[in-house]
């Protein structure tokens, strides 16, 4: 379980997060919307470590993210697969290295054999071809590198997936590829996942939960359902815009 | 008067402040590498890789300033030469120049231009597209994978290219200097041994290796602590460059002072 109580945090002057509340239940998809800049990615980053918060308590599996010893935050970290926005991939290294990377457990990563199978497998769960191992991130599109960072942070089977801006950039059939790659690892692999996104028609194809950050709050959280029965007007504006009648140019 | 005081205190306070945060930065950054240095397993491997990288890459541009400063060294020997010095003063005069100062400070500026950028523009690339905070969630240390190679491979690879370079600077000053004195290669090799001591080779590498770490260290500093995308990584590979220069032009004073006196 993920539980976020109270979080605040500034960079300079400006405040990103403004006490933040949010729990996230095992065996849920979570959908974290929100507009451009209004501190989604700085929470994700709360939740493994990155970023630490002014105040307020970050927790996962019960224990607090910001008191962890180092190699406690190591072993913490190694049951979270994070997304990154663009792939992150190390450029200087090819897909198969990349995805090898990702698997946590030292014994297992020395062993080449179960290496070369579990990347295979990896690969696989997210449809990109076998030969896609041999290559270099900078031959591949931004949707392959989407998928190939979302393998890479399956690659150590973690128990949650926090995925960042996983659609961003992406034409809607791509869009729709990552959207249901997101919907069968959490089911295939029974994962926790958290994603963050401003896409509103993907959330609601793939959370449980929804929740709506603004001016560094959650103003609501809830079912789809009870997100599009909502009348918090920051949520009524964020789906209009998704939901709501379209106007044609001309 | 007053208001003079006032406005030079503020930007003083915020340099100290800037320089203090930096120093802070700094020795935290050399502690995970220190902590780094236990991942054997991990840093040697990239560490072999890097030094072939940075040392056989680097020989071309080494040999080529290196040549070209022993044979000024030489000319100018040359034009200052009058009657009454004995040809073999031109030997120990292009040696010792080489290799107590212009060998080990050359090298030290020309590889804080080429290796210094290279790991500042690496580093900072890797930090704003994420990478590093990527190692990071993987449960890795960047330290071990990133910061360890590199600083070990310039440790082991700039002195040695100081040697390559003192020799070269030797044989061309050699070259040179009998383009323009009667110097004979037996004067030459008399005054070189003449006002040798072994000490100074031991200097030139002590140099060397001084240099090597501020290099590096400062290099990947400003790469590690990149920010706000392509802009950030010109700010920190021309803050590298200019710090890790006027830290080996220090270095060289302060070294010469310590050790020559």
């Amino acid at each position: 379980m993920i539980e976020i109580h109270g979080v605040k945090k500034r960079f300079g002057q400006q405040v990103v997060l403004d006490g933040v509340d949010f729990v996230v239940q095992d065996g849920e998809t979570v959908a974290l919307l929100g507009p451009s800049g209004t501190g989604k990615s700085v929470l994700l980053k709360h939740i493994v470590g990155l970023i630490r918060q002014d105040s307020g308590v970050v927790k996962v599996d019960g224990k607090e993210v910001a008191r962890l010893k180092r190699e406690e935050l190591r072993a913490l970290r190694s049951t979270i697969g994070y997304v990154f926005q663009n792939g992150a991939l190390f450029d200087s290294m090819t897909v198969f290295e990349n995805i090898r990377l990702g698997i946590t457990d030292e014994a297992k990563y020395r062993d080449m054999e179960y290496c070369r199978e579990r990347v295979a497998k990896c690969i696989a769960l997210v449809n990109l071809a076998p030969e896609t191992a041999d290559k270099y991130p900078a031959q591949l599109s931004g949707g392959m590198r989407k998928r190939v960072g979302i393998s890479r942070a399956i690659a150590g089977s973690p128990k949650y997936l926090l995925y960042d801006e996983p659609t961003s950039g992406l034409d809607p059939v791509n869009s729709d590829i990552i959207d249901d790659l997101v919907k069968s690892l959490a089911t295939e692999l029974g994962v926790t996942s958290i994603m963050v996104t401003h896409d509103v028609r993907g959330a609601f194809r793939v959370a449980d939960r929804l929740a709506l950050l603004t001016s560094g709050r959650i103003v609501q959280q809830g079912t789809p359902k009870e997100f599009m029965a909502s009348t918090v007007p920051e949520v009524r504006e964020f789906l209009e815009r998704d939901f709501g009648n379209i106007t044609f140019a001309a | 008067m007053t208001a003079t005081t006032f406005d030079l205190r503020r930007p003083a306070g915020r340099f100290v402040l800037g320089a203090l945060a930096h120093i802070g930065r700094l020795s935290l950054l050399v502690a995970e590498m220190i902590r780094g240095l236990s991942e054997v397993r991990i840093w040697f491997p990239l560490a072999m890789t890097e030094a072939w990288k940075v040392g056989v890459g680097s020989i071309p541009i080494i040999l080529l300033v290196a040549g070209f400063a022993g044979a000024v060294t030489a000319l100018q020997t040359g034009y200052q030469f009058s009657g009454n010095i004995p040809y073999y003063v031109a030997g120990s005069l292009i040696v010792e120049s080489v290799v107590l100062e212009l060998g080990p400070v050359l090298t030290g500026l020309i590889l804080a231009g080429r290796i210094g950028a290279r790991y500042a523009a690496e580093l900072g690339t890797m930090r704003v597209t994420e990478q590093i905070d990527a190692l990071e969630t993987l449960g890795r240390s960047p330290a071990s994978h990133l910061i360890v190679p590199r600083v070990l491979a310039g440790l082991v690879m700039i002195p040695a290219l100081t040697v390559i370079a003192n020799v070269t600077g030797i044989i061309s000053g050699w070259v040179a200097v009998q383009a323009v004195l009667p110097v004979t290669d037996y004067d030459f090799t008399y005054g070189a041994r003449f006002f040798w001591r072994p000490f100074d080779a031991y200097y030139s590498v002590i140099k060397g290796f001084s240099f090597a770490v501020c290099i590096t260290v400062t290099s990947c500093y400003f790469g590690f602590s990149t920010e706000q995308g392509a802009e950030g990584v010109g700010k920190s590979t021309t803050g590298a460059v200019v710090a890790s220069c006027v830290m080996i032009l220090l270095l060289d004073t302060l070294l010469a002072k310590l050790l020559l006196h």
